[in-house]
This record gives C-alpha cells, structure tokens and sequence, in this order.
C-alpha cells in the first residue's frame, strides 16, 4: 500500500494555518513573559540604570563654563601660542565683558571648575571682576584691554593662568579622566603629567589594586582549606560549621567594621592579650589599625564568606573516590593532590578570586573606617569628590574607570562562572 | 574525613596541623562579633575589656547595662557621661530603619516575584541581557552607584527625601528577590499551572492558590535578603539622606567617624542577634522549599 503525504497545509480547527497559529500563541507568551518582568526592568531602567548614564555623562561633561566664557574661549583658540607669548588683545576684551555682564552665580561656578584646573584662578578673577565692574561704571573705554588686565593684577601676565584654559575650552572633554590618573593637559593641549603636588590618584589607584590583590590571595590560602574540610565532613557536622560562614556574611557590614576597631586598636582585645602573655611590653603595643594592615585583615575576613561558599560548592561534587584511585595508583598525597585534586577546583577557585577581587576593588566603607591616611582605596576619593570638594567631573571620571575595570572583570566572571549561577547563602 | 588508621606520623602532622588552621580561619571569622558582646556590657565609656571585666572573681561594678540604656534614649545621670551624651538618634535611627526597610521591602518583592516569574519562563525572550541589567544594581559597587544616583536624584530633587531612599533601596533590593525566587521556580513543576488553569482558574487565582504557596519560601527567603540590604545599607543614606531620613547605619557610621562611644557596641550587638534570627528562618525556610519541591535534602 501506498502511504500519501498530504502535500496541503496541517490546519487548526479554525481553519488558519496551525505553523502560523503556533506562531501566534509563541508571540502571546513571549509577550506575556516579558510583560511580567516589564515593571521591574522600567523600574531598574529608571532608578538605576539612568543615574549611571548620567553619571558616565557629567564624566565628559564641561559645558557650564563653556556657556559662561564664550566669546573668550573661542577667541582663546585662535591664539598662535608659538608666536606670542601672551593671548591677543580680543580674548582680554571678551573676556573683559563677559565678566563685566556675566550671571554673578554662574560665573561663581565656573570659577569652582576653574580652580580645579589651577588653584588661585578664583581669587584671580574675583578682584579682576571687582575692578572691571568699576571701570564700567565710570563708563570709561579701556585702550588696551590687555593693559587694564594686567594693571588690576600682574597674574594675568603668567601664561601658564593662560594655559589651564586648555582643560577647560571644549563641551564635551575627557580632562577629567586625565586628571583621574594623574594627568593634566599642557600649554598645547597635549597630555601630560600633573604637577608634583597634585598627582594622588595613581598612588590610590596603585594601592587599590595592591590590596585587591593580597586580600584575593589571604582568602584563598585561609578559604582552601575550611572549604575542603566543609565540603568533606559529613553533613551533620559541615552544616553546622556552615554557621561560622554564614553568620558574618549576614551580620552589618558596619557591625563587623566596628568589631575590628575593637579588637585591633591600640588598647584593643589583640593587644591586650599580647600585653598579658607577655609578647610585647605595654608600651610597645602594635599600630594594627587606621593603616594598611588594619583594611587588609579587616577586608580579608568580610570577603572570606565569598571565597568559601563557592569553593564549597565546587569542592562537594568532587568525588572522594579520585583521591583514594590516585593514591592507590601509587601516587604520594602530595602528588595526588596536586595533579588530582587541585585541577577540579580550578572552577571553584577562579569564581571565588575573581568574586572576591571584584567586591575589593569597589570598597569603601570597611576601608575609610579602618584605613586611616594610608590604607584608603579609590572608593574614597570618589566619596571625597562627591560630599566635600564637589568636582563632580572627577568624580564621576573616577567611577566610570572603576565601573569599567570592574565590568571587565565581571564579563570574566561571566566567561567562567556565568552570572546566573551567583547563589545567596 | 578521619585519618585512615594506616596514617604515616608526617600524614598525621598534616592532618592535625590542617584541623587546627581551620580552626583558627573559623575563630577568625567569628571571633570579632562575638568580641563586641561582653564590652557592650561594660561600665566604661570606652570600647575596652576594663581590668574589672577580666577579674576572677567577677566584679559586678565593672558590668552594666547603662549603654543599652542610653541607646534606647534614657537620660538618667547614670547613663550619660561626659563623651556620651544622651540622645534619642538611636531610636529614631530604628525607627526610620524599620519604616525604609519594610516599605522597600514590599515593593522590592512584588516587582522581583513578577520579574522572577517572567524570567523563569520558557518563551522569556533576550533572558541573558534582561537578567544582567536586573542583577546590575547589586554588582556594581556601591559608591558608584551613589555617586550616580546623586546627581541623578539630585535633579529631580529626590535627594535628602524619604522616597528617594527608598527607590534606591528597591533598586538595590530587588536583585536578591529576583536570584532567590528564580531559584525556587528551577525545577517548579509547569503542569501544576496547566492543571490549574485546564480546571478553569484563571491566572491571577492559579498564582494564588497554585505557585505562591509552593514558592513562598523563596518568596520569604528573598524579602529578608531585600530587607537586610536595605537595613544595613549605609553608602547611599550617607549621600541620599539627611538628618530626617537617619537610619541605623547612618547612626553607626557617624558614632564610628566622631564618637568612639560603648553605645555602637550596644546596637552591634542588637544587629548580631538580629542576623542570627535571620539566618535561621532562611535555612528554615530552604529546607522546607526543598521538602515542598521534592528535592532531597543536601
């Protein structure tokens, strides 16, 4: 017998097509799915994801001052810097009127920005603005309004006042990331490196870094082992001591910063037992906190929860039985751990390391509380520019760097772990 | 995980040697928080073990109770000293605390479980892209996300308001929701809602009387991690809030920068006992998701 396959379209009971009615009830639900997730990612989009854009924008953004000085900025672009020593008269005059007619408020700011391409800028223009203001009144016509500048204050005779305009004429400059490592632009607008005095950041950024870096591997020598010996105990035991991980990675991060002051400073639980057991003399007490030392043990025991649990996790899968076959094979426990064991916790390794320098690189708070002069990372600096010198621009710049490092980082992470995969407790 | 009896003495110097350095990592870890608790006890302004606490036998004048009392605003002359002023910052810290974290809370869970339910879907599209903007706000580190969020909130002047706390706790919480409630409806069983809805309820009673109750665990689970993220916060209140708006953290922070003061310890210690409790209802809580899933306990 002869099987037929109909050649003509499979219908629904409706009669349209069942691929395109198939087709419909896809679309249906996939529109019902991203329905239900719709208000969250709204919601994300707006209180979080816009903020950061906004951020990443004010990071290049210099447009204020450029809508208070104009006519002088573009004037100060023509000026030939080989052939004269000093601007050409017309950027005196225009800026002569533009501080003469100038918002009072929005010259106030732009002089704040000016001050953070070169300290003295302020008071400089301050007294200028004072004078000029005179010089209108009496409705007087400078001849030179070169000369009047440099009558009011000799300053103005100092190219390099001239030169920080370079950091400030365009709308849209990347100055302020420059000035995040440390660099500036010179009198030709090239990049070039900050003034002795003012380079702080690559030293923050270099110490951040460093103890990013000590702290990862801290946690990975003291996480090993407690993970191995979770991750083989039988689970009565290990749950139980799963508490002393778990318990501090619940517990205030506040809480636990506090916790160390009392147990690091001077008259604090640490020396006090040194003192008592007779190690050092009572006036030989170690400084332990408010430096270095005080974030890296400080950090290393908050970010130790971190390195464990995927450890752990790694680790409990591995089959015992891989230890005993290499050890039966006649390998020493040393080698069977080494060329066995060791190999099957890369996965567990490198997702702790990198969760762990991820979170580090990023701290502020434990860092700032127990770091003292010394042991600040570049969360910090970021804190400083935003609550108390208002350079918005730098720090906005600072966090975009660390934003992007970080975002490396994560993509790696996400190479190697999947970010879907983070487990809570 | 015991010695093999056959153990060579080297093999049993490692193996003692290893026991006792997870020993000292599990002392490391906890030693701290539970160092705080007996000098918060003290009668000494200071964050010190006074001689008197460490004396055998015990010296009763060296213990009390007056920097709880001071926490909870008690202004007798024996609570105060001269670097302890009395102040009622500490309660209305609690209260402001409770009222951020429980409203952040709510609105964190009801948009995580949706998203969690979307996202759990087979038919989700873009899945990946969606779940890395929906977990960003935990991943980035938290003073850039303040520094962001102030300038931003800044401009539709949200700053220093109850709401614009709040919003950004719910942006930082609902990440937690999200992973925890996914993680409960791995493994959920489809044809139940098939079930449900061939029996003719329609969605919204299929949600209630059919998933919520199998996924509420998680549910629970992720409201007390979107709680304690928004109870402890303390980056984003330091920027966002202002006097009006102190919570708990911002209290700490502050007693930690200018007043090194035995009253911290107090309110440490509370948080510690907080943590503990929470830390037992979400093991709890897995367990009982697990048994209620079918999956066999760990």
């Amino acid at each position: 017998m002869e099987v037929t396959i109909s050649t003509a379209e499979l219908l629904t009971t409706d009669g349209i097509p069942l691929k395109q009615s198939l087709r419909k009830a896809e679309r249906r639900n996939k529109l019902r799915a991203f329905l239900l997730v719709f208000p969250l990612l709204l919601f994300i989009f707006v209180t979080f994801v816009m903020p950061i854009g906004d951020m990443l924008l004010r990071s290049v953004d210099d447009s204020q001052i450029n809508s208070v000085f104009p006519n002088t900025f573009d004037e100060y672009k023509n000026w030939d810097k080989g052939a004269d020593e000093l601007p050409p008269e017309e950027v005196y005059k225009s800026l002569f009127f533009e501080l003469a007619n100038g918002d009072k408020r929005q010259i106030g700011k732009a002089l704040t920005r000016m001050n953070y391409a070169k300290s003295g800028w302020k008071s400089l223009i301050k007294k200028t603005t004072r004078e000029i203001k005179k010089i209108v009144k009496k409705g007087e016509e400078p001849v030179s309004y070169k000369d009047t500048f440099i009558k009011i204050n000799k300053l103005w005779a100092d190219p390099t006042y001239w030169y920080s305009f370079n950091q400030m004429v365009n709308d849209r400059s990347s100055i302020y990331y420059w000035n995040a490592i440390d660099r500036t632009f010179d009198e030709n607008g090239d990049v070039a490196m900050q003034d002795e005095k003012r380079r702080m950041y690559m030293n923050t950024w270099l110490r951040t870094f460093k103890v990013s870096i000590y702290v990862t591997i801290f946690c990975l020598i003291l996480g090993f082992p407690v993970a191995h010996l979770l991750a083989n105990l039988p689970l009565r035991y290990s749950n139980l001591l799963m508490i002393f991980v778990l318990l501090p990675f619940w517990t205030s991060l506040l809480v636990r910063t506090t916790a160390w002051i009392v147990m690091l400073q001077q008259n604090g639980v640490i020396n006090g037992i040194l003192v008592w057991l007779g190690i050092i003399s009572d006036d030989g007490r170690i400084q332990m906190v408010y430096n270095e030392t005080g974030t890296l043990i400080a950090m290393t025991q908050i970010l130790l929860p971190f390195m464990i649990l995927p450890l752990y996790s790694v680790m409990r899968v591995i089959p015992k039985s891989h230890m005993r076959a290499a050890q039966n094979l006649g390998a020493k426990p040393a080698t069977a751990f080494w060329r066995v064991y060791l190999p099957q916790t890369i996965p567990g390794i490198s997702a702790g390391g990198l969760l762990v320098f991820v979170l580090a690189i990023g701290y502020f708070i434990t860092p700032e509380l127990v770091g003292g002069k010394d042991g600040k990372l570049i969360g910090s600096w970021i804190a400083y520019h935003l609550k108390t010198t208002l350079n918005w621009g730098l720090c906005a710049a600072l966090g975009a760097i660390l934003l992007g490092i970080m975002l490396i980082f994560y993509w790696l992470y996400n190479k190697i772990v999947g970010i879907d995969n983070i487990k809570l407790g | 995980m015991a010695l093999p009896s056959y153990a060579t003495p080297v093999q049993r110097t490692y193996y003692y040697f290893y026991l006792f350095f997870c020993a000292v990592v599990f002392f490391f870890l906890i030693a701290p928080l539970f160092a705080i608790i007996p000098i918060s006890f003290s009668v000494s302004p200071f964050m010190v073990f006074t001689e008197g606490m460490l004396a055998w036998p015990p010296d009763p004048e060296a213990w009390s109770i007056r920097w709880y009392r001071n926490m909870i605003g008690d202004c007798s002359a024996d609570v105060v000293s001269s670097t302890v002023p009395c102040s009622t910052k500490w309660m209305k810290g609690t209260v402001n605390s409770f009222y951020i974290g429980i409203i952040a809370t709510v609105i964190a869970t009801a948009l995580g479980t949706l998203a969690a339910l979307g996202l759990s879907r087979p038919h989700m599209p873009y899945k990946g892209l969606i779940m890395a903007i929906l977990i960003s706000p935990m991943i980035v580190p938290l003073i850039i996300t303040a520094a962001g969020m102030f300038f931003f909130y800044a401009r539709i002047s949200l700053v220093y308001t109850f709401t614009g706390v709040i919003l950004a706790h719910v942006a930082l919480a609902t990440p937690f929701v999200v992973i925890t409630v996914t993680a409960t409806l791995v493994g959920f069983d489809m044809n139940m809602v098939k079930a449900a809805q061939s029996l003719g309820a329609k969605p919204m009673r299929t949600f209630f009387k059919v998933i919520m109750p199998l996924i509420l665990p998680g549910i629970i689970s992720g409201a007390l991690f979107a709680f304690i993220t928004s109870f402890d916060e303390v980056v984003i209140v330091m920027f966002m809030a202002s006097i009006d708006q102190l919570t708990i953290p911002k209290q700490m922070w502050a007693g930690i920068r200018q007043e090194i003061s035995p009253v911290i310890l107090c309110m440490a210690t509370c948080l510690v006992l907080l943590s503990i409790f929470l830390l037992t209802t979400v093991e709890l809580l897995r367990r009982r998701s697990e048994k209620l899933r079918g999956i066999k306990a760990r």
